[in-house]
């Protein structure tokens, strides 16, 4: 049995992550999902939140995610986010220049569809500002 | 014959362009490595998505009430074409090689009685089709990629097409672009996006696994597709941002080559008209020491 799994973080613009990893914590929408070698082949979709990556039975790293989609075979786990920032990166101040600009963004919004879509982006960020105090 | 004063007029004229358009190359050049680093960049994210998709419809597809954008409308009727361009022209034939496909194609669909719509992204599409099919243009975005392609601006696209498609305004559409090869060589392609075209391998290869779906996989279809649609614009996007600097780059480059060329020749006709003044000159001064 092997004892790892190919992890691929995968965003539009770019390929975050490539590795093999032990096990891997993934927010799926039914909720959080911790995948480990030869797991049952799924596919998910994403609700916000951390893509954790175990090692040696630690959190090693911690990406948060928007939102996307995670396919699981029992040897990889690729995950395909919309967005995915690093937890350095996600700071107090960070998730409050986010939430202002998802508020411009509803003012602005015309149609239904992109009420929708800020009301989302605005939800991502009041979830990124409760998580960075910690 | 050209008097001295032109010529010498027009080598530094052909001198300035020539600096024009070795900057212009340089500039392409420099672009043309951040358009390509971006498109490679996107190739992970969009195989996957593939991947995952042919995964999904090889189980979907056959099975009744499966997701339109899939499946198809059941009908023919009705296509779109989707005509990427480049805003800005000095590219080479760049422009021209998709907007000629784009004809062809729209041309074949006609003669079939099809009813063809379009949708320009990029000016210089928009402007050279706006003549011949006026009516059939159904919007033009004239003003994505002017720096970077951004994700964002892909997505704009792609949501037009999904609401132009769920209110049944089409049943087929297809890409036209130009994928990068390498700077000397663009292939214009044409891409089926809607239905979506399963990979055959995708399909076959993984028809004896089952996953588990989370919610559901009508539910993931729904989502991911309209993603893909998004992801495949944005590819095709980025593909042609590096196609159109890696064209400008080559077609600068031969502009450059042939200004050069240029002065060299009028440098040699000017050194020549100079030489036969001066001969001219001696001769009648000689010949007027002659005649006293």
């Amino acid at each position: 049995m092997a004892d790892t799994l190919k992890l691929e973080l995968v965003s539009p613009e770019r390929l975050l992550l490539s590795e093999q990893v032990e096990m891997v914590l993934v927010p799926g929408t039914e909720g959080v999902f911790g995948v480990l070698p030869q797991h049952a082949p799924t596919l998910s979709t994403l609700k916000p939140g951390f893509v954790e990556v175990y090692e040696a039975g630690a959190v090693k790293e911690r990406f948060f995610v928007t939102g996307g989609f995670a396919e699981v075979t029992p040897q990889t786990c690729t995950v395909l986010v919309d967005e995915a920032i690093p937890q350095a990166t996600l700071t107090a101040a960070y998730a409050a220049e986010r939430l202002a600009r998802a508020k411009a963004l509803l003012d602005q919004a015309g149609g239904e569809d992109e009420r929708k879509k800020a009301a989302g982006a605005i939800a991502a960020a009041e979830f990124m500002a409760q998580i960075s105090v910690g | 014959m050209p008097s001295l004063k032109d010529l010498r007029v027009r080598i530094t004229s052909v001198q300035s362009t020539k600096k024009i358009t070795s900057a212009m190359k340089m500039v392409a050049a420099s672009k043309l490595r951040r358009a390509q680093d971006a498109a490679e960049a996107a190739r992970p994210y969009a195989e996957r998505m593939e991947r995952m998709l042919g995964n999904l419809a090889g189980g979907a597809a056959g099975r009744a009430g499966a997701v339109p954008m899939l499946a198809g409308t059941g009908k023919d009727d009705v296509h779109l074409v989707v005509v990427m361009t480049a805003n800005r022209g000095l590219c080479g034939g760049f422009n021209s090689n998709i907007i000629r496909a784009s004809r062809v194609l729209i041309r074949e669909l006609l003669e079939k009685g099809k009813t063809v719509k379009i949708l320009c992204v990029g000016r210089k599409g928009h402007e050279a089709l706006r003549r011949e099919y006026k009516d059939n243009i159904v919007n033009a975005f004239s003003d994505f990629g002017r720096k970077v392609v951004v994700f964002s601006e892909a997505n704009v696209v792609a949501s037009m097409i999904t609401e132009l498609f769920v209110t049944g305004q089409f049943d087929v559409a297809t890409m036209v672009y130009a994928r990068f090869k390498s700077a000397m060589t663009q292939v214009v392609t044409r891409q089926q996006i809607i239905p979506f075209p399963v990979p055959a391998s995708a399909a076959a290869g993984n028809a004896d696994v089952v996953y588990d779906y989370e919610p559901s996989d009508q539910e993931i279809l729904g989502e991911l597709l309209p993603r893909n649609l998004a992801i495949q614009v944005f590819r095709a996007m980025l593909e042609n941002a590096a196609s159109e600097q890696g064209a400008k780059m080559t077609a600068m480059d031969s502009a450059t080559r042939n200004a050069g060329e240029m002065i060299n020749a009028l440098t040699m006709k000017y050194n020549r008209s100079r030489q036969a003044m001066i001969t001219k000159e001696l001769i009648e001064i000689i010949s007027g020491a002659e005649a006293l």
